[in-house]
């Protein structure tokens, strides 16, 4: 036999991948370098198929890369300015061992720096793949937006994410692109839908953050560092969809309204312009001043069939989110101070509400408490020490309950010093089978436009509906159960008279009327039904057979978790009937 | 203080420095006014001492005058004067000295000097006193006279009255050079206490006069100075051309490079995807995104409906739970308004969780099936299409006592057979139940197997370690003929000690009018009985862990038996003939063997996956075999060969046929079987 004998763990798998010690060895990179590259470029292990062939027959647990994505690393220039930094980091702190004050101060002054737009145009080469991605980006500037000037990070990042944050939520406001609301104990979650692409982001509140100590916060700045680039340069190119100018200009009507005589006791001159358009109330400059913006119409086209009632669905649709996107048109809001101002005055803004404040809360509200236009007044107070008599005293939940059922829901609920309905989350989309809170289904009436006065009782009818269900669902057990009983007490009979015969006893000759047997047809026919299934299950393969038990449990699961939910509600509503009836009598 | 009290103690007061004390009185004598004057000055400005020290100067100077004011301090230090005044008397001997300090004080001048002048008495300089410890004098004075020491030591006695009795003990100083205690005055004491407050000496000092700055913002017309330039200010400096050169030289090598405009282009944005191209995207098709965090649910609302709060239990369970177990990472919790609502603690940390499994997490793309579960169910005829078959119970057979262990059905099809532990075996004509005949056996039977040859009519019976062999006489005569003949073939001589342990016997009396017709002894408990198809072989089952001895095949016609098996291949559990073909099948408790009788060798092993084989079958036709596990019922629908059903819903208590009677059930009673 002639040839080279073939070396183990040299090709197939093995060849493709590469472990992160050797990865980093070979880009000759620190492992905190490396970290930052891989967050940069998005590069991420690989979990090989077959763990121990790559590994070379050890099962160490290790983190393999493709090599093909680290070769990608080699030739990015930032590679090399990380480099530069650390000569730089070197050099300096050999001019401070020496002191020698000029060449720290001319060294500072030429600190290697990089960009990071290659990159963004790298990962996202289309526009619309980085706004599929902005949602982790939105999230973490929102959070840094909120951080102290404590020295977590660089006061210029946390300023740089305030700033993209508030023309973020500018962009919004202008393209009333705000769907969802949810106030969660998290924070706020908003939803909105940009370009067809539906963003989520969360903003936790405003307080303080106690600072864990078991984050790493270098890799959090790193991901800051791309998110803010990425959203700087969506927030350009969103604002140029709608005319905008960027960086964001108020509209000089607005501008001037806004102009205040204590407006230097609020803020520097550096600031103010900032301050002003995170109040977000006012409209902002356009490119071409155009007049109104014309309703796009969908175009029609001679369909049939199926498209024609998908045509029609979308059309719907439309219809349904032009009228949500004028949800607060002609309100006048008031914002107490004790209300998040920020939020509030986002979503309304965002639904065609107009919003103030109390002067002294923050820069930039448009009118007073006394106004007489005013319609709603949104206090977070058990109740209000001066009342005005043209308007609603309202509670912030109802702004969010509104935008989340599409429609202005009664007032009556959410009264100061009420106890408020259930705040729902808008994300959750019922299937059937799945619980549903009764709040919902009541919204879900409203929506239809039914009188909430009629809905009590359909709720009830509907509850029992539910249970019914369950009973069925009950029965198929129980009935094989009762044909087994049935056996049982036939075969008891016939022992019986067995034993009697074999005791020599002569039977007792006695004619006792027959029943009448009623069967029912449908009940039959469902019997055979379940039998014929319970066979064919059983002639099931044994792979189809495991994957149909797995969905099968999950199936029966969620009607457990559902039926689990019904019962707590229906124990919960009883408390609380009885605890009314007591306090009634 | 401290140290001058040590002082005090370890020298006693002298002359000279007593006169210090009264030349300080004198002046102060003299220019009365000033004192008060300045007295009242240090009032106004400190504030310190006054009443004290006014109350003494009083006194010296003027006895007449009475302070009402301190009265009681008065009355204390009346003694004072008087005492400082015998002092006075005692040292005015010592004279030389007192002259040279008169002379002093008369100039003006001295009195405003400073304090080091005083020293000028003593000449030696700032030396270590202690170099003149040996010698009676401590010093020379201006003219170069010896300062002698004092006369007599103060000992701790003394300075202990003087401490107890001197009033001014407090503020009496040694001093070394002169080796005299000196007390201080009352300026000399407020100035010590102002130095040590960290205040200025002069009492006049104001400290915070308006400051007169030297260079204002006015240009004025005179210059600072009038001095006239030096000459390096119009020589150009050789230090400064060296160092100007070295820069222009690191400049040109390029070692130090300009001054970098302030790159302000990091914050600055522009429209980055101005001209899409698709270079990129062939890299970017194996681009996988990261999956976006899900949506919250309702639990997670400040205020959610109440039944998605945690009961106590749940709450108890969510707490013992692995956080990683925890089907929600937090409790749900209800506000009754917005403005109660917290920050959530863990916010950074679920922010700093995503970015890690953004950069660590290997992601993968799985293929979710979806199924619909209906689809799985494979289509089956309708048992409706597969008819006939009975649907109903249409006959019992009643009458024994006891479990009934065996049936086995005549090759007519007229007469069923039935083995019971009542020890009895019952003869029953199929279509009518009806019980034909009953022969006692007398013991539980085990099995009961009819000869498969329609033209003999004979059937074997195993119960404890006999197999019986009967002839019913169920049959036309000819037929009964022909099994009496098959019965009565002679034993061979040669192959009784081959046999071993069987023994063959007729049977006589009763036994034969019953029909017991054979009795063939084994030597140990038989389970099981079955024929071959041409009704001249026998095989019987004795299932034994140990020995080879398992299985045993008898011949009727010569009435000889062999043991066909030299070596134990496990539990025998029941043995059959092949209908056709000349093989041999034996189910152990895992397989079954297939042994071909003619070559005397294995031809086959089946095995099978189940955990213990009780029974099986050979198809009539010859090409299926049927296995059955025990305590399990199986179905004998049509299904094609090496397919296995299992179903484990109904696995039941008794595999047995309830006692006494024999249930002709329509119902079809398989479990999981297996036809290969």
């Amino acid at each position: 036999m002639g040839g080279l004998q073939k070396k183990k763990y040299e090709r197939g798998s093995v060849t493709n991948y590469i472990t992160r010690n050797k990865a980093r060895k070979k880009l000759r990179l620190s492992l905190p370098d490396f970290r930052r590259l891989c967050i940069l470029k998005g590069i991420y292990p690989h979990e090989p198929k077959h763990k121990k062939k790559v590994n070379k027959g050890s099962t160490a647990p290790r983190t393999f890369y493709l090599i093909k994505d680290i070769r990608f690393l080699l030739h990015e220039p930032i590679v090399g300015k990380f480099r530069d930094y650390k000569v730089f980091v070197r050099k300096l702190k050999k001019a401070y061992g020496k002191t020698e004050w000029s060449a720290v101060e001319r060294l500072r002054e030429n600190k290697p720096t990089y960009k990071l737009d290659h990159i963004i145009k790298e990962r996202y080469p289309s526009f619309i793949d980085a706004l599929r991605d902005i949602d982790d980006a939105l999230c973490m500037c929102f959070l840094f937006s909120t951080f102290a000037r404590t020295g977590k990070c660089h006061v210029q990042t946390i300023q740089l994410c305030r700033r993209l944050t508030v023309e973020w939520m500018n962009y919004v406001v202008a393209a009333r692109a705000l769907r969802k609301v949810f106030i969660s104990i998290k924070g706020i979650y908003y939803q909105a839908e940009v370009m067809g692409q539906l963003i989520t982001w969360l903003v936790p509140y405003q307080f303080s953050h106690d600072h864990p100590t078991d984050v790493d916060y270098r890799v959090m700045a790193t991901f800051t560092e791309l998110y803010t680039t990425l959203l700087g340069f969506i927030n350009f190119r969103l604002y140029h969809s709608l005319n905008l100018l960027y960086p964001p200009k108020l509209d000089s009507k607005a501008e001037c309204e806004l102009k205040e005589e204590n407006e230097e006791d609020y803020a520097l001159n550096s600031e103010c312009y900032l301050e002003k358009l995170s109040a977000l109330s006012a409209s902002l400059a356009r490119m071409v001043s155009s007049a109104e913006e014309e309703e796009a119409q969908l175009d029609q086209f001679p369909v049939e069939g199926e498209d024609m009632e998908k045509l029609e669905a979308r059309e719907r649709e439309q219809k349904e989110q032009e009228a949500q996107k004028k949800l607060f048109d002609g309100l006048k809001f008031f914002l107490n101070r004790e209300v998040p101002r920020e939020s509030l005055a986002f979503i309304i803004r965002c639904f065609g509400g107009e919003v103030s404040w109390d002067k002294s809360v923050c820069i930039g509200s448009t009118y007073e408490v006394t106004e007489e236009t005013i319609t709603h007044h949104i206090v977070d107070r058990p109740n209000a020490s001066t009342q005005y008599i043209n308007r609603y005293y309202i509670q912030p939940q109802w702004v969010y309950d509104c935008i989340n059922a599409k429609i202005v829901l009664p007032v009556e609920d959410y009264f100061l010093g009420v106890t408020l309905p259930p705040h729902l989350s808008p994300f959750v989309e019922e299937k059937e089978g799945d619980y549903m809170p009764p709040e919902k289904v009541k919204i879900m009436a409203l929506q239809r436009g039914e009188k909430p006065a009629q809905e009590q009782e359909d709720e009830e009818e509907e509850d029992e509906d539910e249970d019914e269900e369950e009973e069925e669902d009950d029965n198929d057990d129980e009935e094989e159960d009762e044909e087994e009983d049935e056996e049982e007490s036939e075969e008891k009979n016939l022992k019986k008279m067995e034993k009697q015969r074999s005791q020599g006893k002569s039977l007792q000759v006695k004619v006792t009327p027959g029943k009448m047997k009623v069967e029912n047809p449908e009940r039959l026919e469902q019997e055979e039904k379940a039998e014929e299934k319970r066979l064919a299950i059983m002639m099931m393969k044994k792979k189809e057979k495991y994957l149909y038990d797995k969905i099968m449990f999950g199936k029966k699961r969620k009607i457990r978790e559902a039926n689990k939910l019904t019962a707590k509600r229906k124990a919960h509503d009883d408390a609380e009937k009885a605890n009314k009836k007591k306090t009634r009598k | 203080m401290e140290e001058s009290s040590g002082n005090m103690r370890s020298s006693e007061p002298t002359a000279a420095m007593k006169k210090i004390f009264n030349f300080k009185d004198k002046p102060a004598g003299k220019e009365e006014e000033d004192e008060d004057l300045s007295d009242s000055e240090e009032s106004v400005f400190s504030g310190l001492e006054d009443s004290g020290s006014d109350s003494e100067e009083d006194e010296k100077e003027s006895d007449d005058n009475d302070d009402e004011d301190d009265d009681d301090v008065t009355a204390v230090e009346s003694k004072q004067p008087k005492q400082t005044e015998e002092e006075e008397e005692k040292e005015e001997v010592v004279g030389g000295v007192t002259e040279r300090e008169e002379e002093e004080k008369k100039e003006d001048e001295y009195e405003h000097d400073s304090s080091d002048e005083e020293d000028i008495r003593n000449t030696v300089g700032n030396i270590p006193m202690e170099w003149y410890k040996d010698f009676p004098h401590i010093g020379y004075n201006l003219d170069g006279k010896k300062i002698f020491k004092p006369i007599r030591n103060k000992d701790e006695l003394d300075d202990f009255l003087d401490k107890m009795e001197n009033p001014d003990y407090w503020r009496t100083v040694h001093d070394k050079q002169t080796g005299s205690d000196i007390v201080l005055s009352d300026e000399q004491v407020e100035l010590v206490n102002r130095l040590q407050k960290g205040q200025f000496g002069d009492v006049n000092f104001n400290e915070y006069q308006p400051s007169v700055e030297f260079f204002s913002s006015d240009v004025m017309i005179h210059p600072v100075t009038n001095r006239p330039a030096d000459k390096r200010s119009f020589i150009p400096s050789l230090i400064e051309k060296e160092k100007v050169s070295k820069l222009v030289h690191a400049i040109k090598m390029g070692w130090i490079k300009p001054r970098r405009v302030e790159d302000d282009t990091r914050g600055r944005f522009y429209d980055l995807w101005a001209g899409e191209d698709s270079s990129i995207l062939g890299r970017h098709k194996m681009h996988l995104p990261a999956p976006k965090i899900p949506l919250p649910g309702h639990q997670e609302s400040y205020n959610p409906p109440p039944e998605y709060l945690f009961t106590e239990e749940e709450l108890a369970l969510w707490e013992q739970q692995d956080a990683s177990d925890r089907k929600l990472p937090f409790v749900p919790v209800k506000f009754s308004s917005l403005r109660q609502v917290p920050a959530f603690s863990r916010f950074i940390h679920e922010r700093f969780e995503r970015c890690l499994d953004l950069y660590l997490c290997p992601r993968q793309r799985k293929m979710r099936v979806n199924v619909n579960p209906e689809d799985l169910i494979p289509k089956l005829p309708k048992p409706k299409d597969l008819q006939p078959f009975p649907t109903t119970q249409s006959l019992v057979y009643r009458g024994h006592s006891g479990l009934v262990r065996s049936i086995s059905v005549s090759p007519s099809g007229q007469w069923l057979a039935s083995g019971s532990d009542d020890g009895s075996v019952r003869f029953w004509e199929v279509c009518s139940s009806r019980c034909m005949k009953t022969v006692q056996v007398g013991g539980a039977v085990k099995s009961v197997a009819w000869n498969p040859n329609p033209s003999v009519c004979l059937l074997a019976v195993a119960l404890e370690s006999v197999v019986l062999i009967l002839s019913p006489s169920l049959a036309d005569r000819q037929v009964v003929q022909s099994s009496e003949r098959l019965l009565s073939g002679q034993p061979e001589a040669d192959t009784s000690d081959a046999a071993g342990p069987v023994i063959w016997s007729d049977t006589e009396g009763e036994e034969l009018n019953q029909g017991i017709r054979l009795k063939i002894q084994h030597p140990k408990a038989v389970h099981q009985v079955a024929w071959h198809a041409k009704g001249d072989y026998l095989a019987s089952v004795m299932p034994d862990h140990s020995s080879h001895l398992q299985v045993l095949i008898h011949q009727l016609s010569r009435r000889r038996s062999q043991n066909p098996f030299r070596k134990n291949k496990g539990l025998v559990q029941c043995v059959s003939f092949h209908p056709v073909r000349p093989y041999f099948f034996v189910a152990t408790q895992r397989s079954v063997r297939i042994y071909n009788l003619v070559k005397q060798e294995m031809t086959k092993k089946l095995q099978a996956n189940s955990k213990w084989i009780s029974s099986m079958a050979v198809h009539p036709g010859g090409n299926r075999l049927h296995r059955v596990h025990p305590h399990t019922r199986s179905t004998s629908t049509p299904v094609p060969p090496q397919h296995q059903i299992h179903h484990h819903t109904r696995s039941t208590s008794t595999p047995d046929p309830p006692p006494h009677q024999i249930h002709l059930n329509t119902r079809s009673i398989f479990g999981s079987s297996l036809i290969m």
